[in-house]
């Protein structure tokens, strides 16, 4: 089945089909990333821009990796350096970008719904790169990725994402992609940060950290932020810590072969102990590395490449 | 002015639970029971056959900008809208800019109205000094320039004390007070309704909670103080069973739903389209069906539009950025037949009530009925009429409404406004 999406805006209008797609395709371009020549043609004559209208290192970084793995010229733009600090609209400033003949944009931006709502004004593809707490695809499509492979296929398989899910676009893209492909998610924390609404989702909504933990063969940690405090969302860092971070004890619960996640910017010492994020379960950087491969999947198919055409590795 | 002779129309009069076929007459302003041969030859006749003449409607909810902000919205524009929408009355919420918490600024107003409005405009006072809910406005010398009510319409008082003296206060003027219900303590941010919908679009959620706290609060103070409340285009089950008990003990409350309430649920954002952001937002179709039920009963008292024009500027752009509100008047009776006379069943009569006598009647406004020497407003509409609505080639000076574009059915045909023929047949009448 060819692929003919120009845009990727969220995982939840993605088939299953699909994120498989992106999956093969990104596993092929992380061979290409271990050759010494790492650069592939792919994009080359083409110009991605980054509009980045909220601070990001990780995933504008990797947007830039694999943008330039792929041949392409890269531009990046973010909230300080554009003209949006001087009042000029959203619609105004992506359609100067497509008018200096951008042939893509990715788009990080803190309202939900701005990539949608630029893909609709817009000719060029349109790559989520985070929309409020909306979506986050790209992530959520690395972040399964990373997970087939220590785990292989994910179906059946019990995931747990425990912190601010409220909040998370990063949340959001996995529970999609994670229930497209037949997993078992359980979210985890307070139940002001996991309100029972996300039970429509299909997943299951869970308080106690033991139960939810016993047998999970994947724990996705997200950032706790100290602004969910200052709204009283919960009592404390060091309240939320002592009921749901995760330290030694609390990883023993785990499968044994169970990997920990985190897409983040993380707070040592507050959702995860150290010890653990730097530890041997600790998939964290993997992710970040796989982000460029998943990227550039991204960026390559929804510039018209197809899967079966990536260059094939020697 | 010549004599109106409405002939062969359904007519229907609630309050004289009048309902046939005959003519209507009207002379010097006022509906007659005939006219003299001499004077049926004069008089200006309009077909009626096939179409409905009911009482004007009456809006007591709309907002027509002016002062202040004139890009959106004028009294001319407003009125027109109306005028094409079948209202001959409206009511003008107070936050235009400035606020209208001064005589002066009320002043203003009827100034502008007298100049520009083609159907009956009518002001509103704020209830706090410049909306803001620290202080109270001038009451006495709002009702002494002119308004019929008072309230801080988007801004909802949440000081409890300063709300039961604003009621206490306005009772000695038999001002009724109108409040948007909104505890903003729980709905910073907010977006759409809190719930399976805002939690998918990752959306900040205003939860009916919030609603339903500041109704609770308004049936305290409306019983505790005898002082007589409206409740703002209620939008959750929780508030409209809320609103059934206190009526059940007699508490002075009436309150209001609007036609997009009426037909619309949080279903209708999936796409983000800013067209449906409005405050209070769209809620769940429990929801919906609870709204249809307490009109049904009468717990809700009328129907009103909550007519928010707003520029594309101000809609064409990130769903948490883009302003609340939609247009209402052009699009009301169509919407509200479709859901209440063809989809619940609701009998005609009992709808032309909920738009026009009842309205009138919750703020002792004139009109309302078509009896003999009441003032001639009169609503001509064929019921069955389908049309496409453009709302870029409407009278409002904006575009924000979720039905651009659709085809709707029920189109009124002309409107009659103390006795002048102001709207006829797609063109209004203005003697410019």
């Amino acid at each position: 089945m060819p692929w003919t999406r120009r845009h990727l805006l969220t995982l939840e209008e993605l088939s299953l089909a699909e994120i498989e797609q992106v999956h093969t395709t990104a596993a092929a371009f992380k061979r290409t990333l271990k050759r010494s020549m790492r650069k592939v043609p792919a994009l080359r004559g083409k110009t991605v821009v980054n509009l980045f209208l909220e601070p990001s290192t990780r995933t504008r970084t990797a947007f830039d990796m694999a943008a330039k793995r792929l041949s392409a010229d890269v531009i990046s733009v973010d909230a300080a350096s554009s003209s949006t600090t001087k009042g000029e609209t959203l619609r105004d400033t992506a359609q100067n970008i497509q008018a200096l003949q951008a042939d893509m944009i990715v788009i990080r931006h803190a309202a939900a719904g701005s990539p949608l709502y630029l893909s609709r004004i817009l000719t060029i593809p349109v790559i989520n790169a985070g929309d409020g707490a909306h979506e986050h695809p790209t992530q959520g499509l690395l972040d399964t990725f990373t997970m087939k492979e220590h785990l292989g296929a994910l179906r059946g398989r019990k995931v747990v994402i425990l912190g601010d899910i409220l909040f998370s676009r990063v949340a959001r893209s996995n529970i999609h992609a994670l229930t497209k492909m037949g997993a078992a998610v359980t979210l985890v924390g307070p139940s002001t940060l996991v309100p029972h609404w996300f039970t429509s989702l299909g997943v299951e909504v869970s308080h106690d950290l033991k139960s939810a933990l016993a047998d999970a063969e994947v724990v996705m940690l997200l950032r706790i932020q100290h602004e969910r405090q200052a709204s009283g969302l919960f009592p404390s860092l060091g309240e939320y810590t002592s009921m749901f971070g995760l330290n030694k004890t609390r990883a023993s619960w785990l499968n044994p072969r169970a990997i920990i996640m985190h897409p983040g910017p993380i707070n040592r010492g507050v959702e995860i102990d150290s010890e653990l994020a730097d530890g041997a379960r600790s998939v964290i950087l993997q992710q970040v590395t796989n982000g460029i491969a998943v990227r550039m999947a991204v960026l390559y198919l929804c510039a018209g490449g197809q899967p079966e055409h990536v260059a094939p590795v020697e | 002015m010549p004599s109106l002779w409405i002939k062969g129309a359904r007519i229907i009069d609630p309050a004289s639970k009048r309902d046939e076929v005959g003519d209507l007459f009207i002379t010097d302003g006022k509906i007659v029971g005939s006219l003299s041969a001499a004077a049926r030859k004069r008089a200006r006749k309009l077909e009626g056959r096939g179409l409905v003449a009911a009482p004007g409607l009456v809006d007591i909810h709309v907002h027509f900008r002016e002062p202040g902000q004139t890009h959106k919205e004028t009294i001319a524009t407003g009125s027109r809208a109306a005028a094409a929408g079948g209202f001959t009355t409206v009511i003008c919420m107070p936050n235009t800019a400035p606020v209208a918490d001064s005589a002066g600024t009320i002043q203003f107003m009827k100034d502008v109205i007298a100049r520009d409005a083609v159907i009956r405009v009518l002001p509103t006072g704020c209830i706090t000094l410049g909306m803001k809910g620290q202080a109270l406005a001038p009451i006495g010398s709002l009702k002494r320039a002119g308004v019929v009510a008072i309230t801080d319409d988007g801004e909802c008082v949440q000081n409890n004390d300063l709300m039961r003296r604003a009621v206490e206060y306005a009772k000695m003027f038999d001002l009724p007070v109108m409040d948007h219900c909104q505890d903003q303590s729980m709905t910073q941010g907010a977006a759409m309704n809190e719930g399976v919908v805002s939690t998918r679009l990752g959306l900040r959620g205003w939860p009916n909670a919030a609603e339903d706290l500041i109704v609770a609060r308004n049936v305290i103070l409306a019983e505790y103080t005898g002082a007589h409340i409206h409740l703002q285009h209620i939008s959750s089950k929780f508030a409209v069973e809320e609103i059934r008990r206190a009526k059940a003990r007699g508490a002075k409350v009436t309150a209001e739903a609007t036609p997009h309430h009426l037909a619309l649920t949080e279903s209708a954002l999936g796409t983000y389209d800013t067209n449906f952001k409005m405050n209070p937002p769209l809620r769940t179709e429990e929801d919906r069906k609870a709204l249809i039920a307490g009109l049904r009963d009468g717990t809700i008292d009328l129907i009103a539009t909550d007519h928010a024009p707003h520029t594309d500027s101000d809609k064409d752009r990130e769903f948490d950025f883009a302003a609340n509100g939609i247009l209402g008047l052009e699009t009301a009776l169509p919407v509200v037949l479709d859901v209440l006379v063809r989809q619940h069943r609701f009998r005609l009569p009992r709808v032309i009530d909920l738009m026009s006598r009842q309205p009138a009647r919750v703020m002792r406004l004139p009109g309302g009925t078509l009896g003999e020497g009441s003032v001639a407003d009169v609503c001509v509409f064929n019921p069955d009429e389908t049309w496409r609505y453009d709302a870029k080639a409407g009278f409002s000076k904006s575009n924000n409404s979720p039905w651009h574009g659709q085809t709707l059915t029920g189109r009124v045909k002309a409107t009659i406004c103390a006795g002048r023929l102001v709207y006829d047949q797609g063109r209004i009448l203005d003697g410019s």
